[in-house]
């Protein structure tokens, strides 16, 4: 199992579209349900869409996933990517109807984002990503994001990597140890989300 | 700067095959939807919109494997549509790797479908269809049917019912100016678009890109959606983003 990347299979409706673009930059992909594919991995990948409560629920029915995520990114530095929902359950919550747990690997919660007459809600289409610092792993250039709702981190929190902007800064990835996630859709961003992944898999953080 | 203007090229299908597509000349096979959207892909469109309207049952499963075949290629978002009547197709569809579902007549019927869909699978993937005609008295009435049956329903009130309902995303198509390429029914548009919080995309009667701007400046439109401008080689992807950015709107680099 070497040099694979483990794409977590939890019922995400973008399993496949994820799959396909790693597989197009030339990863060689094991999607699985099994811990133990995970926790052979040399990479991983944990999509996501739809809502934070039903994403988090699907990985926690899968017995001992959670463990051996936090496991492999954070004692065995495996180098992890979340995308979309899969980064959102980074936070320590989700306030999508009511709170629920996420994996709590970055300090802040997962909120509605808030329309306006200029700010349509989902923030749906092709924004810019702007890094907050250097050497990160996300360039800038532009993706295709699509969500209704946005990671806030606590004051002073270090782990924003790029923010986008739609009717005020909105995070786009955060990054904590060797867990780097996405607010945008890698997969679904032509040229600048297929280099991303491309990066990732060369990513030795 | 904001999120940008989507300029969304659309295909007719049906049976697998494009039925109205685009005569890009290096294609091997224009009726090749897979072929079609690689071509848009590498034009730089911000995202593809497909409408099956295959009247069979086997032109459902044809166009299953058509967008299982699309998305292994092309790395844009995808929205499929027609024809989808229940949880089951959305699902089906979302997994074979269509990014956004359209919904149509099914949820005029019964509107509740939509937050089945969004409920399930979020609402970021429910585009709810409104076409709608102008009627004599001046308000805005559903139609189904590609616009041949009348349903009474006021397009505004189905529009905010849809949206609160779930929908992600409204496609407002008039169907007064669908075809006619003079222009898209801005008032219409504006109308949904300032009685919503959720995007718009203006549909229905393209025929320069003085319109596709309209739908936006004047339409308030968050994206816009075009068949035959682009098929008939008349305007690349990358005119329509020229002229919205010379209209002072963002569009992608």
């Amino acid at each position: 199992m070497a040099n694979t990347v483990a794409l977590i299979d939890y019922g995400a409706g973008n399993l496949h579209s994820v799959e396909n673009a790693l597989l197009a930059v030339g990863a060689d992909v094991v999607v699985t349900a099994d811990p133990r594919d995970v926790a052979a991995a040399s990479r991983i990948v944990l999509p996501g869409v739809g809502s934070f409560k039903a994403c988090m629920d699907g990985l926690s029915a899968i017995g001992g996933m959670s463990e051996t995520l936090e496991t492999r990114v954070f004692k065995d530095a495996v180098p992890f990517l979340g995308i979309c929902v899969g980064m959102q359950l980074m936070a320590q919550a989700g306030l999508e109807h009511g709170t629920h747990k996420g994996l709590g690997w970055v300090e802040g919660s997962v909120a509605a984002m808030t329309a306006s007459a200029d700010v349509k809600v989902p923030h749906m289409g092709w924004n810019s990503v702007t890094p907050t610092g250097p050497g990160s792993l996300v360039e800038a250039g532009q993706a295709y994001f699509l969500h209704s709702y946005a990671f806030e981190p606590v004051q002073s929190a270090s782990s924003v990597r790029a923010v986008t902007d739609h009717g005020g800064p909105v995070v786009a990835a955060i990054q904590e140890g060797t867990a780097l996630g996405v607010q945008f859709h890698p997969e679904k961003s032509q040229r600048y989300g297929l280099d991303l992944l491309s990066r990732f898999l060369e990513w030795k953080p | 700067m904001t999120v940008r203007v989507r300029v969304i090229p659309c295909l007719d299908v049906a049976d697998g095959r494009v039925v109205k597509g685009v005569n890009f000349v290096d294609l091997k096979d224009a009726g090749d939807p897979v072929e079609q959207a690689q071509a848009y892909d590498a034009a730089g469109a911000d995202e593809l919109c497909f409408l099956d309207i295959s009247a069979t049952h086997e032109g459902r499963g044809t166009l299953l494997d058509m967008v299982r075949r699309t998305a292994k290629v092309c790395f844009m978002p995808l929205t499929v549509g027609g024809g989808v009547a229940s949880v089951e197709d959305a699902r089906a569809l979302l997994l074979a790797g269509a990014d956004k579902i359209a919904v149509n007549s099914a949820a005029v019927k019964r509107p509740e479908l939509v937050a089945e869909i969004a409920e399930r699978m979020g609402s970021q993937c429910v585009v709810a269809s409104v076409d709608a005609r102008l009627t004599p008295s001046g308000r805005w009435e559903i139609y189904t049917h590609g616009g041949r049956q009348a349903t009474g329903i006021d397009a505004l009130e189905y529009a905010r019912r849809v949206a609160g309902l779930g929908a992600g995303e409204l496609l407002v198509t008039s169907m007064d100016g669908d075809g006619t390429k003079a222009g898209y029914d801005l008032a219409l548009t504006r109308a949904i678009a300032d009685s919503v919080s959720i995007p718009v995309i203006a549909s229905g009667g393209v025929g320069t890109l003085e319109h596709l701007v309209e739908g936006v400046t004047r339409g308030g439109a968050s994206a816009v959606l075009a068949a035959s401008i682009f098929h008939f080689g008349q305007h690349t992807v990358a005119d329509a983003h020229d002229a919205l950015r010379k209209a002072g709107l963002p569009v992608r680099d």
